[in-house]
């Protein structure tokens, strides 16, 4: 017996509805830019909302908006993916090899193809013989990086620049270009420094200057992700097993395949963002500079309640937070950020009369701008953390509201109907 | 008796064979004869020294995959002994190094701390889920996290405070280490290891086991444990709570998985480094898979990957890649489990056949009867 606790604005599709919310999404996009204003007027610096630090938080969020998609595509049919960082692995290895050899585009094809192995692997183990989803991502995470070091000192000798842990560098990376005309605009206005106005043209313009192409891709998978899912056939099918493959069966799905599907698109997904990682940030392959990011594309998708809007903007959150911890006097700015961000949420608690919440974070919000207040630099380590701490809070706070597929880690033998 | 000890046998033996196989092929297709690399291996890990370095290697393993055991048996998964143990050697080491005292006292006191730190950090996990219905495999990865930036946090801001080239907690006094146990191989009658101390937490470790089969089969606590692993709702109308459960197991878990960096820490390092040895939690998992979280099954399971670490060393100095020794251990994982399901198969088939057939003669005899 489940009871669904979804929001009433939401359907059944998991979409946001109506231009009702669209309003109250725009309305709250500006007030957090306002925030960011009144914090950076009072800390003095503008690197909150310059385009620089957001064209960062782009470059940094765009693998782990990948590997949640990832995440989203396995789970949504069912199977638990823990293996993401293990794919992503791969695909980054792959993509440096052939970045290195072939070029860039190729890079990203074979890095796709690099992921989507583990990912038919796991699909193997976790479908067909239908063990465990847990161990089978751990066993992922332990092999992928075990093959690639494997190639890697076969293929890596040292003539070619590389080594056991890493890749030669690729020759070039992905073009990147800025959107003509809206790009100078929007830079002049930043330089211009007005308040709210220029911080707003500094966000703006981390999405049209030095924007790689491949980064534009990645953000369009966004809505193809949700169209493909949520207003195709094949969707609706893949979505089904997830749900309930018993019921599915019944009516004709083919669970297996699709579940396969599912697996396998996720390793894509994954093995992309390593792709990424090569060919548009780091340029080589560098082992353990996956850094935890198919985990946190994990987290973005519990954070984003198992929707690819939602993944983005969990991804969006932590792509952030890590482009501010890359500079120094921006970090301290975040804890006013934060202490202002949970003085907003204490005063919507009491408007909505949950005073013992409002009081929580009205304690909290007290708590942040002491620490703000008396300190001058907060450790980095701190940064690194928040993802996982945001998540664990996110989990604990609200797990009466996020849902996940309801036989999401249930292994499913066919014919076992019950 | 001997034949369930065979029948449990054979999935981890064709999971091995399967990993080996693979290996194989991976040396055949970088023109490197596999006998010749497994001979390599055999004849290198079988001498005194290598023989200490195994027996070391596999400690903190078995360990690490008693911890993931005692989660396992309840159906709890602990993907955070990674962070548990390292978090809690930190400390261990940190405050150990505080003070001297005599010393069997003293390295009881830093086993205690770990111990300690290692259940509160699970412990939060625990918590998360019987309170919030946090889902615990998600919350032990993201501690895990959390306790990897806490350990750079305290080893760089507050230890050291960021000027040392290598970060490390002070160096705990020698009251604090457990001598080694080199005195075996002598009295034995073997040639005494050279280089390599068997260390001395071997002992505890071998207590570690012996108390786990004990807890598990032998107490009421243990067969609650069972019994929830098995069946929860049974286990819940029969009057066991599960809450309770939940919260004791994972700060057993989490207690067990402190202690997996000591038997390096009191044996060798005598400190916390920034390099302190790291992966033993998730090995650790593929120890208990493989040992079928039976005390045994796991002692010989992290024999045999503390053998592939050793020899893996040999490899290295003959130009073999010894990556293979990790691919073999990725591969086991995934096909003991797999291998585990296909046995499982096919008992049960066996059995469905074997009742088909026996009722079959039955009703043959009825029509007999009848006729």
């Amino acid at each position: 017996m489940t009871v669904d606790v979804r929001e009433p604005s939401q359907d059944m599709t998991g979409r946001v509805k109506g231009w009702n919310t669209a309003t109250r999404w725009m309305a709250m996009a500006a007030i957090a830019v306002l925030i960011l204003a009144i914090v950076q007027q009072i800390e003095g610096t503008n690197q909150l909302t310059s385009s620089s630090t957001w064209s960062s938080a782009l470059r940094l969020g765009a693998p782990i908006l990948l590997a949640g998609l990832g995440g989203l595509f396995s789970e949504r049919a069912g199977i638990v993916n823990i293996g993401l960082e293990g794919m992503m692995i791969a695909g980054m290895w792959f993509g440096a090899w052939a970045g290195w050899q072939y070029g860039p585009w190729t890079g990203v094809a074979l890095g796709v193809a690099g992921g989507a192995v583990f990912g038919l692997i796991h699909a193997v183990a976790t479908v067909t013989f239908a063990v465990d989803q847990i161990v089978s991502g751990v066993a992922i995470n332990i092999l992928a990086p075990a093959s690639v070091r494997f190639l890697s000192s076969v293929i890596y000798t040292p003539d070619t620049g590389g080594g056991i842990t890493q890749s030669p560098r690729i020759k070039d990376f992905i073009k990147t270009f800025d959107v003509p005309w809206l790009s100078n605009w929007l830079v002049d206005i930043e330089e211009k420094a007005w308040f709210f106005v220029s911080d707003l043209a500094g966000i703006l313009g981390g999405f049209v200057t030095n924007m790689s192409w491949l980064t534009v891709i990645v953000l369009f998978l966004v809505p193809f992700s949700w169209w493909l899912l949520w207003k195709t056939a094949w969707g609706l099918r893949l979505r089904s097993v997830g749900e309930n493959p018993w019921a599915a069966e019944s009516l004709g799905v083919a669970v297996i395949r699709m579940k396969y599907w599912g697996v396998t698109i996720s390793g894509a997904f994954a093995g992309l963002a390593g792709a990424y990682l090569v060919v548009v940030s780091q340029g080589i392959y560098r082992e353990g500079s996956t850094a935890g990011r198919g985990f946190i594309g994990l987290a973005a998708l519990i954070f984003g309640n198992y929707n690819p809007f939602g993944v983005l903007a969990g991804a969006g959150v932590f792509g952030y937070s890590q482009a501010l911890s890359l500079r120094a006097g921006a970090v301290h700015a975040l804890l006013l950020l934060v202490a202002v961000g949970l003085l907003v949420l204490a005063v919507y608690a009491i408007y909505q009369k949950k005073f013992a919440n409002a009081g929580i974070q009205a304690a909290f919000a007290v708590g942040f701008y002491f620490w703000w207040a008396t300190s001058d630099v907060v450790a980095n380590q701190i940064i690194t953390a928040t993802p996982y701490v945001i998540t664990l809070l996110v989990l604990a706070m609200a797990t009466q509201r996020l849902r996940m597929p309801a036989a999401d880690g249930i292994p499913y033998r066919k014919g076992e109907a019950h | 008796m001997i034949k369930r000890i065979g029948l449990s046998l054979i999935a981890p033996a064709i999971a091995v064979a399967f990993a080996v196989g693979v290996a194989s092929l991976a040396l055949v297709l970088v023109d490197v004869n596999p006998f010749y690399a497994f001979g390599l291996m055999w004849d290198f890990a079988t001498t005194s020294t290598s023989v200490a370095s195994i027996i070391n290697r596999a400690i903190p393993l078995y360990v690490s995959a008693i911890a993931v055991a005692l989660g396992f048996k309840m159906g709890l998964f602990n993907i955070g002994v990674e962070g548990q143990y390292l978090v809690a050697a930190l400390f261990a080491a940190w405050i150990g190094a505080q003070f001297t005292i005599w010393g069997p006292l003293h390295t009881l006191i830093i086993i205690l701390i770990a111990a300690g730190v290692g259940a509160a950090w699970a412990g939060i996990a625990g918590y998360l889920k019987i309170t919030r219905g946090v889902n615990e495999v998600v919350s032990t990865i993201m501690l895990n996290f959390i306790g990897f930036s806490v350990i750079g946090f305290v080893l760089g801001q507050i230890i050291i405070g960021g000027d040392s080239l290598i970060q490390s907690t002070p160096l705990l006094p020698e009251s604090a280490m457990i001598p080694g146990l080199n005195w075996i191989f002598t009295l034995l009658g073997f040639s005494e290891p050279r280089g390599t101390e068997l260390q001395g937490f071997l002992i505890i470790a071998i207590i570690l086991g012996i108390a786990y089969r004990f807890l598990v089969w032998k107490t009421r606590f243990g067969f609650e444990l069972r019994a929830s692993g098995m069946n929860p709702t049974a286990a819940r109308m029969s009057g066991v709570n599960p809450k309770r459960m939940v919260l004791y197991t994972m700060l057993l878990s989490g207690g067990a998985a402190g202690l997996v960096g000591l038997s390096t820490m009191l044996g060798k390092l005598g400190a916390f480094t920034q390099d302190f040895p790291r992966m033993y939690g998730f090995t650790g998992i593929a120890v208990a898979l493989l040992g079928r979280n039976n005390a045994v099954g796991m002692a010989l399971g992290a024999l045999l990957f503390g053998f592939m670490d050793r020899s893996a060393l040999i490899l290295d100095l003959n130009d073999i890649p010894k990556e293979i020794v990790q691919i073999i251990q990725g591969v086991i994982v995934l096909a003991v489990v797999i291998a585990y399901e296909i046995v499982n198969r096919w008992l049960q088939n066996r059995e469905v056949k074997a009742a088909s057939d026996a009722t079959k003669s039955f009703s043959e005899q009825a029509e007999e009867v009848a006729a």
